[in-house]
């Protein structure tokens, strides 16, 4: 009885956090799955329905179409749009792990006393709405923006440089926004190393540079990968940052499938569109995992 | 010279001879950590192909000590020397010195034969003699069939051995090792003991040793340095530090011991007389120029293997006071096999350790609980400390 209560209990609780994805995660994904193989219709809402129930599941079945995914690879646009999306997202997450390795190193180093101080510092930034802080960028970068008015005031250019509404703007957007993302488990994993071991390898005759390449760095592979994903995998679906920082020219995938939804109002299509990326994410992530679990054996 | 205490390498005394050469020298060392002083100015004298152990409880400043040599931190104040070399500024990766940590501190993400292998390749070593080395090093640690393992997957003992082959394969002169037994269960830790005391002298490397565990440092080492709050108290062979410690606080780390208190009393030619708190009489000869005066309070030591035990009173004067022997009654036993531990209670009350071989299987009358029983000693079993 005891024990079949506590199989239960346990049943329960590890039930709970897959209802939880079955809920608010392949329900969603079943019902934009659904949208996108159906075909547009100016209706409301604006598609035709695939199929209502299980009885004419067969018969509807030969009607899903799979249209909208071709229009995909026939538009340039899309592709573009995806591996615009992709390189942004590569780009910012490398320079948010460069710029937050070393912030990440410092504060796994500093005085026992001070790390709670400089890692509230790291979070602080999350008591502010996201959309101000995109907001107060604009005001930084534009030509008449605070930094331009800096430089200038230094000598250092004479003319304003064009930042807003470029590449750059988004990419120093996605760096600022993410790097708590990056900064936090890089620290857990560099405050972990056992500092003996850098010892070690400078008694084994390895000079400071060579103990930090050969061992932090690989010991904070974990940090690095994980950090890297949590930037990587919200950039490429950005939308915020390019439509407010980027300019006409910066095509991302996030403000495709915008266009598509509310100014379009193509839903089978964006659904098409949202669709491949969640592949287009899944797959280097499963096998990059799949990487790391041979890795470790 | 007519005794030696103990056995000694009987070739091997660098330190009677005043022609060689320090190989490892420290001059006034003081380090401090804020206002705490881990070492006190200290100094020290290592030669070559010695095995020396620094010995002392936990947070003496053993460790901070070998940290010093290899590198990690710099002293205070004072001077150390390698071959008569100062080692002040030379940064670790350049001391021509290997350390195995307390813990041993093995690369995690990185097979055996890498980890063997991490300080050739500093070095530049040509890849073929890395791997050439790595597979002697293997050989002599007997891990030859774990090679690809990472350290995880290994047990204690072969994880102590990786880290030794680690810090060996280099050939530095001089290898430290940082309580490299603590963590192995107490059959591997003898076993490993002598393991270690033949690899050094085969090899004929330079060892200093960290321990807490007076058998270990017996084991192993040439010479031992005991230390207690920072200070070395003394510097001596194994021997030389159980039979004649020069302080109480030696003589109770370094072995069982009892300890009695009394005031001295001058005898002809070298000999005292010690009245004991206890009630009885010691006699004892003692030579050098470290003769107590008349009425000092000393301290007299006998081990418990050097007390006699027996039922009857011992021979010597019949009747009357007699010194050197106390009597008392039994009042624990312990049987550890080889030998058995006597605990006789005196009529003050203070309890006297005393052990005996069982070199018997049947003994006639066995010693036994509350038998009265007489303890005694030899004039020269005893050894005089100061302080
Ligand atoms: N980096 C340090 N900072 C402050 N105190 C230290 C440091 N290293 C060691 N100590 C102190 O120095 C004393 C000696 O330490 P250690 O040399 O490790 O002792 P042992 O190895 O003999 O156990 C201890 O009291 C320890 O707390
Ligand atoms: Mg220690």
């Amino acid at each position: 009885m005891q024990g079949l209560r506590s199989f239960l209990a346990r049943q329960v609780v590890t039930a709970v956090p897959y209802l939880w994805l079955l809920v608010f995660f392949l329900a969603p994904f079943l019902i934009v799955l659904k949208i996108s193989l159906s075909e547009t219709a100016i209706a409301m809402p604006p598609y035709t329905p695939v199929f209502e129930g299980l009885k004419d599941l067969l018969e509807k079945a030969k009607q899903l179409s799979f249209d909208n995914y071709l229009w995909l690879t026939e538009d340039a646009l899309y592709i573009k749009a995806y591996l615009s999306s992709l390189r942004i997202a590569l780009v910012s997450t490398l320079i948010t792990l460069i710029v937050g390795y070393p912030l990440a190193y410092a504060m796994a180093r500093a005085p026992d006393g001070l790390r709670p101080v400089l890692l509230m510092a790291v979070i602080l930034p999350f008591w502010t709405s996201f959309l101000i802080r995109v907001y107060a960028w604009i005001g930084i970068l534009k030509p008449e923006g605070l930094l331009n008015q800096a430089l200038i005031g230094l000598g250092l250019i004479s003319e304003p440089l064009q930042i807003i509404n470029t590449d750059w703007a988004v990419y120093i957007g996605i760096v600022y926004s993410y790097l708590p993302f990056m900064v936090l488990p890089l620290y857990a994993s560099l405050e972990r190393l056992d500092l003996r071991l850098i010892e070690a390898a400078m008694d084994l005759g390895a000079t400071p540079l060579k103990a930090f390449w050969r061992i932090t760095v690989p010991l904070s592979v974990p940090g690095i990968v994980a950090g890297s994903l949590l930037v990587f995998i919200p950039a490429v679906g950005e939308f915020v940052i390019p439509d407010l920082l980027g300019g006409s020219d910066t095509l991302m995938i996030g403000r495709t499938l915008w266009v598509e939804f509310f100014y379009n109002r193509d839903w089978p299509v964006a659904s098409a569109v949202a669709i491949l990326l969640l592949i287009l994410l899944v797959v280097p992530i499963v096998i990059f995992q799949k990487m790391q679990e041979k890795a470790a054996r | 010279m007519a005794k030696t205490l103990g056995p000694v390498r009987r070739s091997f005394q660098p330190w009677n001879d005043p022609s060689e050469p320090a190989y490892i020298e420290l001059r006034d060392v003081t380090k401090r950590f804020g206002d705490f002083t881990a070492v006190d100015r200290q100094s020290l004298v290592i030669y070559e192909r010695e095995f020396f152990a620094l010995l002392g409880p936990s947070g003496c400043g053993k460790t901070t000590l070998l940290r010093m040599l290899a590198g990690f931190e710099e002293p205070s104040e004072g001077e150390m020397l390698l071959q008569g070399r100062p080692l002040t500024g030379v940064p670790p990766h350049k001391r021509p010195v290997n350390m195995m940590f307390q813990s041993y501190a093995l690369f995690p993400h990185m097979s055996v034969a890498d980890n063997i292998a991490f300080g050739l390749k500093q070095e530049g070593m040509a890849k073929a003699d890395i791997a050439q080395r790595v597979a002697q090093m293997l050989r002599l640690v007997k891990l030859e069939p774990f090679a690809g393992r990472k350290p995880a997957q290994l047990s204690g003992g072969q994880q102590q051995r990786v880290a030794l082959a680690r810090a060996l394969a280099k050939r530095p002169k001089v290898l430290l090792l940082d309580e490299p037994l603590g963590a192995l269960d107490k059959k591997l830790r003898e076993e490993t003991q002598f393991e270690l005391a033949d690899l050094q002298e085969s090899l004929g490397l330079t060892f200093v040793i960290v321990t807490h565990d007076q058998e270990e440092a017996m084991t192993m080492a040439d010479r031992i340095a005991v230390m207690d709050h920072g200070r070395i108290i003394q510097v001596a062979t194994p021997a030389e530090i159980y039979e004649a410690p020069a302080t109480r606080y030696i003589a109770d780390f370094v072995g069982d011991v009892n300890i009695f208190e009394g005031q001295a009393e001058r005898l002809e030619e070298g000999k005292l007389r010690i009245a004991t708190t206890a009630g009885f009489a010691v006699e004892t000869v003692v030579n050098g120029p470290s003769l107590p005066a008349n009425g000092d309070t000393v301290w007299f030591a006998v081990r418990p293997e050097k007390m006699v035990i027996s039922h009857d009173r011992p021979a010597g004067a019949s009747s009357g006071p007699a010194p050197n022997m106390v009597e008392g009654e039994v009042w624990d036993i312990g049987y550890l096999g080889d030998v058995s531990i006597y605990n006789v209670k005196l009529a003050c009350g203070d309890i006297v350790r005393a052990t005996r071989l069982n070199a018997a299987r049947e003994v006639e009358r066995p010693i036994t609980w509350d038998d009265r029983v007489w303890l005694s000693w030899r004039p020269d079993s005893g050894v005089l400390l100061a302080g």
